[in-house]
């Protein structure tokens, strides 16, 4: 039995092999990293056995990223295929699997051994429920969720740095342009505290009475789907269709808690609600919640929060 | 056993083909959870199509309106899917094929890709495939890119933006760190996000015309598939699906004032340690 480990994102494949690594030390078997980025030593650092090392792929594309992974698969012999749940993993993920013709789960954020099954747990319906899933058949494809497991402590770790050739295909889609994001989303998902905006924000304007409160916590700013999408008033928006964020404090104002807004934050330590409607579904899943209206409580709070330093 | 529901003549081939694949999937926002198992409760939920499958169907009807040519959308389900499916004829669709089959329930996506690789066989000549980037029931992601490497087509993941000329496709997708602008000549499979479009809502006279637009149901058979050679190529199994608890604290800040509520909140995030 062995795990292949692969993302294009080196953070999130250094988590996916510390989990790997867990896994196979419990069946005594081995964890094989797909290298793309020629840094092979430090996918052994990070707890791979053998890290297969392949050049000249360039920036990620599917098709010639496709090759390299099936040529990884036959040569590891692998049975518990991992990539990162990026964008790009998924949409590499599909294809290996419907290559092979087996089955895939994809932004699994849980993976352990209940006798020799791989058991996953995943969220469907739109983030409001948990799905404990496994393959009945290996190989098995499966793709991990950023942030689900921790990386290993960074240690000189010995390994097999194997080369691996590959015909490389030219890629069937051209990219024509790159055009960078506003940075400030990535900003919101690394945030300790987030304050988040909702409908309850009658204008653009009105969303400037949260700079002072995200000042004075040095907390990111970010907001709904509607905020986002409809009105534009943000570039991007927290949510199971947006940012997945993991702060120790998610502040909500005006958010009503719609389900695909509340399974994005639910990694939140202590989430705080205000909104004036006392029914409002957010004051259901948050740890403190003010039924008051954000246009009062946000200024009070700036006020309290000044005094106190 | 399946009967042909309605198979208003042929659907005919003009120009440009689009195939839209849609799934009709219980509304999550009307789901219930059973309170003992935590279980969602599904039954009696109605099924609308998937809200990205929608925005693939409104794309697709805004790039016939620009170039031509037709829409039809394909679908696997059930009866209810078939209902359903007339909001899609509604909007705008030229037609519809229908899998419906009760022995193919509950497959997985490599058994359900395998079926539609076979519906599309069947519909035959096809530019351009779109669906959502997910559908919120499973949220998979999958069917698309699996159809497309049985069909050995390019694809081209979450696009925000797409245009359709001399034989190729114009693309932005949109990406965590970046928003790629791509090219792929045609046939080709795109994956639509929830920024592409704000679906139209059909008025009453088209949702009354839909009825009469052709809508084509095949079960296995139809397809040449055998049923029990799909479900052993069904690999993944769900052993349970429940919400999750909700393990907050709950707890109500009042006060006369609302500086003394905001005192009180201040105070009560100190002492969790996060301010």
């Amino acid at each position: 039995m062995r795990f292949l480990v692969y993302s294009e994102d080196r953070e999130l494949a250094f988590q996916i092999l510390a989990k790997a690594r867990e896994l196979a030390d419990i069946k005594g078997s081995e964890v094989v990293a797909l290298v793309t980025d020629g840094a092979p030593q430090d996918y052994i650092n990070q707890g791979a056995d053998k890290a297969f090392n392949i050049e000249g792929l360039g920036s990620f594309a599917l098709t010639p990223y496709r090759a390299a992974m099936l040529k990884a698969v036959d040569e590891a012999a692998a049975d518990y295929i991992l990539i990162g749940a990026t964008k790009r993993g998924k949409e590499l993920a599909p294809r290996i699997a419907a290559t092979l013709g087996v089955g895939c789960m994809n932004e699994c954020y849980s993976m352990r051994f209940e006798d020799d099954r791989l058991v996953v747990e995943k969220l469907t319906y739109g983030g409001s429920t948990v799905a404990t899933e496994y393959s009945s058949r290996v190989p098995t494809v499966i793709t991990v969720s950023p942030r689900s497991f921790e990386k290993l402590e960074a240690a000189e770790r010995s390994g097999e740095i194997i080369a691996l050739d590959v015909d490389i295909p030219e890629p069937e889609v051209k990219v024509i342009e790159v055009r960078e994001k506003p940075k400030s989303s990535s900003d919101v998902e690394n945030a300790d505290i987030i304050i988040s905006a909702g409908r309850g924000f009658k204008a653009k304007e009105d969303l400037k009475i949260l700079d002072k409160l995200a000042e004075i916590l040095g907390a990111a700013i970010g907001c709904t789907r509607p905020i986002s999408a409809d009105l534009g008033w943000m570039d991007f928006w927290v949510g199971i269709s947006g940012k997945k964020v993991k702060p120790s404090l998610y502040i909500t104002c005006g958010i009503s808690g719609q389900i695909q807004h509340v399974a994005g934050i639910r990694d939140s330590k202590i989430i705080v609600s205000i909104n004036n409607d006392e029914s409002a579904g957010i004051h259901g899943v948050s740890d403190y919640s003010i039924v008051g209206d954000v246009y009062e409580v946000v200024p009070a709070l700036v006020k309290v929060l000044k005094e106190r330093a | 056993m399946i009967t042909l529901l309605s198979s208003v003549g042929n659907i005919g081939r003009r120009n440009m083909r689009q195939v839209v694949l849609l799934k009709a999937i219980p509304d999550v926002n009307e789901i219930k959870f059973d309170p003992r198992s935590r279980a969602p409760v599904t039954a009696g939920v109605k099924k609308k199509i998937s809200e990205l499958d929608k925005r693939a169907l409104e794309a697709a009807i805004q790039t016939k309106d620009a170039v031509g040519g037709e829409v039809v959308v394909l679908s696997m389900g059930d009866d209810k899917t078939n209902t359903a499916l007339l909001a899609a004829l509604a909007m705008g669709a030229d037609g519809a094929y229908i899998v419906i089959d009760p022995e193919l329930t509950g497959l997985d996506t490599n058994a359900t890709s395998k079926v539609l690789e076979a519906a599309m066989k069947e519909i035959g000549e096809y530019d351009l495939i779109i669906s959502g980037e997910m559908t919120l029931d499973s949220m998979s992601s999958q069917i698309g890119p699996r159809l497309a490497e049985l069909l050995e087509l390019p694809q081209v993941t979450y696009v925000k933006e797409f245009s359709v000329a001399d034989g190729k496709v114009t693309a932005v997708r949109d990406l965590e760190d970046v928003d790629e602008v791509v090219e792929v000549a045609l046939p080709a499979l795109i994956t639509v996000t929830r920024e592409i479009n704000e679906p139209r809502i059909p008025s009453l006279m088209k949702i009354m015309r839909a009825k009469k637009k052709p809508r084509i149901v095949w079960d296995a058979p139809a397809l040449g598939l055998e049923v029990e050679s799909i479900k052993a190529m069904s690999y993944v199994i769900i052993t349970d699906v429940t919400a999750p608890l909700v393990e907050r604290k709950q707890i109500k800040i009042e006060a006369n004032t609302v500086e003394e509520v905001a005192a009180k909140l201040t105070e009560a995030l100190a002492g969790e340690g996060v301010i």
